[in-house]
């Protein structure tokens, strides 16, 4: 009996395809712990530098000496998709994260969100990422390491704010407003303009679109396309970020839909798998229920939710009771949003043991009344908007000055002012000419916050 | 093949190494972040110094404590009240506390991760702060005064034909053997003749040599905050003397009606009770002067710290036995750390050092009230010695 897990990949995959998950080659890759750590921390195995990245490092590294956190596997998706293990997974951890990653692959492949998103970035993430990397270190040998990170902060400061409604490869605003119609040229028009040439004249003049022509949701494209004095490769930089937050976005949107679907496939698979050894099934299983496991094992409650578990519970509940194929039907078209709101049922948030809290500032926490359409909200609204505010460029004035709206109806409140003023900050420098954003303040009255 | 074996699995060679099994980037980027801390903590040097907590007794570097930087993103104002969805047994109507959720519920995201406070501590080295500080505050560069001295080093000097061969100078060799043949396009071979071995010779060296008397008032009226201010100003002053000073010693001395000498260690522990009697401090100094050291060969400094409230009936000994200090040492300043009360330098020692100063002696007294204002007496101390005449 072998006890290498590589030779169980073949016969995994086949078992997913006869259960009819259609899904890209998968590339694995065994890789030490240390680099899983930093795939973590970059969200992309190969990514350009910056010091946030190693403050987010030191986090995962002392969480992990901890003890609080385990990574398995990470998966990125594409044709071929690539699948990252820990070296110091187990032969039966191994066996279960590798149809795990076959669920990723399945749904990667499938949903809408990410099929769009894909067609945009195209299927090769993970290089196109090693290529921004490595023209950033170009542009760092150029230009310098200072300037380099002066545009990083503002462009990853921005990083959640696109708007994934329009294309990655968006055109320029059109420069000016559109043509009013032409008339009839009829003998009446000809002597009415033969009245006042002046004026007839005047009609044909074209206009200017102002800029933006609509409140703008995505920074990074604007400021890349419309900063009045930013250099080529600062430009460069900042579509490239953008260009990975086109990549982020479905996994950040999806990510109770995917762990679940993925968790609910490597149950399904592993009790389907009749050619694992004995002893790997059971510590497989085992790992699994860690893996889903909604409270920590010394605690009553949890404040905060699973998404492998509550993913899981709900495919479980779906497969129960659409069959596969409506299953299959809803992870194709659905996000988390519509997702949770459409199948997180009362009955199965009460069999879950899901509740409503409310935290005051000074630790307090209090369970509600259970709401179920409040629930919903309480799991879906940090993930509302890429889980940024709604902020828009709102108008550039005539001498560059940035004019930027925060949404605070959409919000419900104001911005936190000291963060706001630092990001402000980070994008006068691109920027180079002042910039004004207004949001509201804890009164609800408007405030306008200024750089420099 | 052990993949699954863990990590006591063995070793890849290095040929077969991944480039991530040598290169960390998360490393490197922590690094960078370390670099921004430092620059910043660079920036707000004297405030974070000043702090008497930082110093590390004896050894020659500071711990700064430090929070770890944030990368700002846009973020909704914390709510008084904030909702979060929970799992487990909890009716409606339950309380708890969690003092570990107080960051808010649900501020997982892309860009605001739930990062828990971490206080770093950084090290810095001493000598690069006083660097800083130096450029900071434009302090200028003492001027030492140099004097003759029994002080003897090697020096190099001169060539010879024979030497040890650790000291054959190849260059110097080279041209003898290149001067010998004349052409220089013909084959080089050296003969012995060639070849020019360094000389070293006995001379004597200026004396570039320091002594700082530190006195410190011991007295009852001074509190442990008073020390500590006098304690933090006395390790700024040794550094920045240090820096000027090949070899600098220290001498500790405190009094209140009497005068003792001390180690280090056990100066800054020391508290006495009763009056203070400054003039028997400053004759104890003279004593150690005539005793161990010749103040026309090395530099004399005097650092005094006191309250001020020097007994009334002392003036005359303690204006005597500074003068007498003072016409031997190159600075002779005086600190008041009076916690609170601002008097300005209006006391009995304050009026000592006023007379001395404008007497026109190299002195000078500064008011120390707090910890922020060691910056501003190191700064009044060093620009004043600098201005003085080396030579008086």
């Amino acid at each position: 009996m072998s006890t290498d897990w590589r030779d169980y990949i073949r016969r995994i995959e086949e078992l997913a395809s006869r259960s009819g998950l259609a899904f890209h080659p998968v590339d694995f890759e065994a890789v030490p712990d240390s680099f899983m750590m930093e795939i973590a921390v970059y969200g992309l195995p190969v990514r350009m530098p910056h010091w946030s990245f190693g403050v987010r490092y030191i986090y995962q590294l002392i969480q992990r000496r901890m003890g609080h956190s385990r990574l398995f596997e990470v998966v990125f998706p594409g044709n071929p998709g690539h699948a990252y293990l820990a070296a110091s997974n187990g032969l039966a951890e191994n066996i279960l994260v590798t149809a795990h990653v076959l669920g990723h692959a399945d749904f990667s492949r499938n949903n809408l969100l990410f099929r769009r998103c894909q067609e945009q970035v195209s299927e090769h993430i993970v290089e196109h990422a090693a290529n921004h990397a490595r023209a950033i270190q170009q542009i760092i040998e150029t230009h310098g390491a200072q300037r380099v990170e002066t545009v990083l902060d503002a462009a990853l400061a921005l990083e959640q704010h696109i708007d994934i409604d329009q294309s990655l490869r968006r055109e320029r605003y059109p420069e000016y407003l559109e043509e009013p119609k032409v008339l009839a040229d009829d003998t009446f028009r000809k002597r009415f303009a033969a009245l006042d040439p002046i004026a007839a004249g005047a009609v044909e003049t074209k206009k200017r679109a102002p800029v933006p022509p609509h409140p703008e949701r995505d920074l990074l494209w604007f400021v890349a396309n419309y900063a009045p004095e930013m250099e080529s490769w600062e430009r460069d930089i900042f579509l490239a970020v953008r260009e990975e937050s086109f990549y982020f976005y479905p996994v950040f949107a999806t990510q109770i839909m995917n762990e679940g679907w993925a968790s609910y496939w490597h149950a399904r698979l592993l009790r389907e798998a009749d050619f694992i050894p004995q002893q790997s099934y059971l510590d497989a299983i085992k790992c699994h229920s860690d893996v889903v496991r909604p409270i920590a094992a010394d605690a009553q409650v949890s404040l905060s939710i699973n998404p492998y578990h509550l993913g899981f519970s709900m495919w479980e509940k779906i497969v129960e009771r659409d069959g596969l194929e409506g299953a299959r039907h809803i992870m194709e078209q659905d996000d988390d949003f519509a997702f949770v709101r459409n199948h997180l049922t009362r009955e199965l948030a009460d069999e879950l043991g899901l509740f409503r809290y409310s935290a005051r500032s000074d630790g307090q926490i209090k369970v509600l009344e259970p709401d179920l359409t409040a629930l919903h909200e309480a799991l879906l609204s940090p993930k509302y908007n890429f889980g940024a505010p709604v902020v828009s460029a709102h108008h550039v004035r005539t001498d560059g000055t940035l004019e930027l709206t925060h949404d605070s109806a959409t919000d419900g409140r104001g911005l936190d002012l000291e963060r706001s003023r630092k990001v402000l900050d980070y994008l006068q420098r691109v920027w180079r000419r002042p910039i004004v954003l207004t949001t509201v303040n804890q009164a609800g009255s408007t405030l306008e916050l200024t750089a420099p | 093949m052990d993949e699954a074996g863990g990590k006591g699995g063995g070793q890849p060679p290095l040929s077969a190494a991944k480039w991530y099994e040598l290169f960390s980037r998360g490393a490197r980027d922590w690094l960078r972040h370390d670099e921004k801390v430092r620059e910043a903590v660079r920036a707000n040097l004297p405030e974070i110094i000043a702090g008497g907590e930082v110093i590390n007794d004896g050894a020659r570097t500071v711990r700064v404590p430090v929070r770890m930087l944030e990368h700002y993103h846009f973020r909704l104002r914390r709510p008084e009240e904030s909702q979060g969805a929970g799992q487990g047994k909890a009716k409606p109507g339950d309380v708890f506390s969690d003092p570990s959720q107080q960051q808010g519920p649900g501020e997982k995201g892309a860009g605001g991760r739930d990062e828990g406070e971490v206080q770093l501590l950084l090290e810095f080295k001493v000598d690069d702060i006083v660097d800083w500080l130096w450029e900071e505050m434009k302090l200028p560069n003492l001027k030492a005064r140099v004097g003759p001295s029994e002080e003897t080093d090697w020096t190099r000097e001169g060539w010879d034909r024979r030497g040890a061969r650790s000291r054959l100078d190849r260059r110097r060799s080279f041209k003898e053997m290149v001067k010998r043949r004349g052409a220089p396009g013909a084959t080089p071979t050296f003969t012995d003749e060639d070849l020019r071995f360094r000389q070293l010779a006995r001379r004597k060296q200026p004396a570039i040599h320091a002594v700082v008397f530190f006195m410190l008032d011991v007295s009852g009226s001074m509190s442990d905050r008073d020390r500590k201010l006098a304690k933090t100003f006395f390790f700024w002053v040794v550094q920045g003397l240090r820096r000027e000073y090949r070899s600098l010693e220290t001498v500790f001395v405190a009094h209140t009606t009497e005068a003792w000498e001390f180690n280090e260690p056990d100066f800054f522990q020391v508290s006495g009770t009763g009056g203070t009697v400054a003039s028997t401090g400053l004759v104890k100094v003279r004593e150690i002067i005539d005793a161990r050291y010749n103040p026309g060969r090395c530099n004399l400094y005097l650092f005094y710290a006191s309250d001020g409230d020097n007994s009334v009936s002392d003036a005359a000994d303690a204006r005597a036995a500074l003068a007498s200090v003072a016409a031997d040492t190159c600075f002779t300043g005086y600190v008041e750390v009076s916690s609170g009360l601002s008097r300005q330098l209006a006391t009995e020692t304050g009026k000592l050092w006023a007379e001395l100063t404008g007497a026109g002696v190299a002195a000078g007294s500064y008011a120390l009230n707090d910890f922020d204002d060691v910056w501003g007496a190191v700064r009044h101390f060093f620009s004043a010695e600098a201005q003085t005449p080396a030579d008086k």
